[in-house]
């Protein structure tokens, strides 16, 4: 259902989106299936390619010409009379895709990544943008004489001196360990 | 092909967990047990010697009277003033 709408948005951001949504799973057969509107009738057995229902709620191709017919009546009888071609036309008949053919890779990791970095070099350039325009001027604490004054001050107040910053400076040379 | 018998060996269905926990209880524990003591040897006793090493020869009054000249406190001021 989703798959369909595709084609009619044409933003590259929403369609990138959509690619990544696509996999819907919803089918409509290549076979039989005369749809008056674009919709999908829910209310009949939907075909689906889903690793995780192996057994879809109808066979995909359910509109059956005479080979294709015979062929069923003959799977009524032993199997072991069937060749290997027909057991596979057999299954392309009740199925659209094996597994691997579900499971095949895609390359839709690329656009993840791609979009992912895109985002990431957009919010760089809104971060230095707010960096220049929105902030407001650094607090005087920020400064250089204001920082040396206060690590003085530490110093002095003897913070954390058996672990920590005071344990760090040697009192006696009035220099960092 | 005729049907032959192709079956599979009948999956283990018992004693799972039991299975699962003989495997990895063990190894919980003794991976358990060396955090344990990696953070004792690690953190704990460094940290007790450290602090011992400090108070081992610490004169209060003398550490007072320091941060007193550096001037940090409000109740008492530096000498001279």
């Amino acid at each position: 259902m989703l798959h369909l709408k595709l084609g009619r948005v044409g933003c590259l951001l929403t369609r990138r989106a959509m690619v990544a949504l696509t996999d819907s799973g919803a089918r409509l057969s290549t076979h039989g299936h005369h749809e008056v509107s674009d919709q999908l009738d829910m209310s009949q057995p939907i075909y689906s390619d889903r690793p995780d229902t192996p057994l879809p709620d109808r066979p995909w191709k359910d509109v059956l010409d005479a080979t294709d017919k015979s062929l069923k009546q003959k799977e009524k009888g032993p199997w072991s009379a069937l060749s290997k071609e027909e057991k596979i036309a057999l299954y392309r008949l009740k199925f659209n895709h094996t597994y691997p053919e579900m499971k095949r890779p895609s390359q839709e990791w690329k656009t993840v990544i791609g979009g992912m970095f895109f985002v990431f070099g957009f919010t760089g350039l809104v971060v230095f943008w707010q960096g220049l325009y929105v902030y407001p001027p650094q607090p005087p604490t920020f400064g250089e004489d204001w920082q040396a004054k206060q690590v003085q001050r530490m110093l002095d107040m003897r913070i954390n001196p058996i672990e920590g910053f005071s344990a760090k400076w040697d009192y006696e040379k009035k220099q960092w360990k | 092909m005729s049907y032959s018998k192709m079956s599979l060996a009948k999956p283990v269905m018992r004693g799972l967990l039991g299975k699962r926990l003989r495997f990895h209880l063990p190894i919980a524990f003794a991976l358990s047990l060396m955090a344990a003591a990696a953070f004792k040897f690690g953190v704990t006793e460094p940290r007790k010697r450290a602090y011992a090493d400090f108070y081992k020869n610490y004169d209060a009054t003398k550490e007072f009277n320091n941060m007193r000249e550096a001037g940090i406190f409000e109740s008492v001021r530096p000498t001279g003033k």
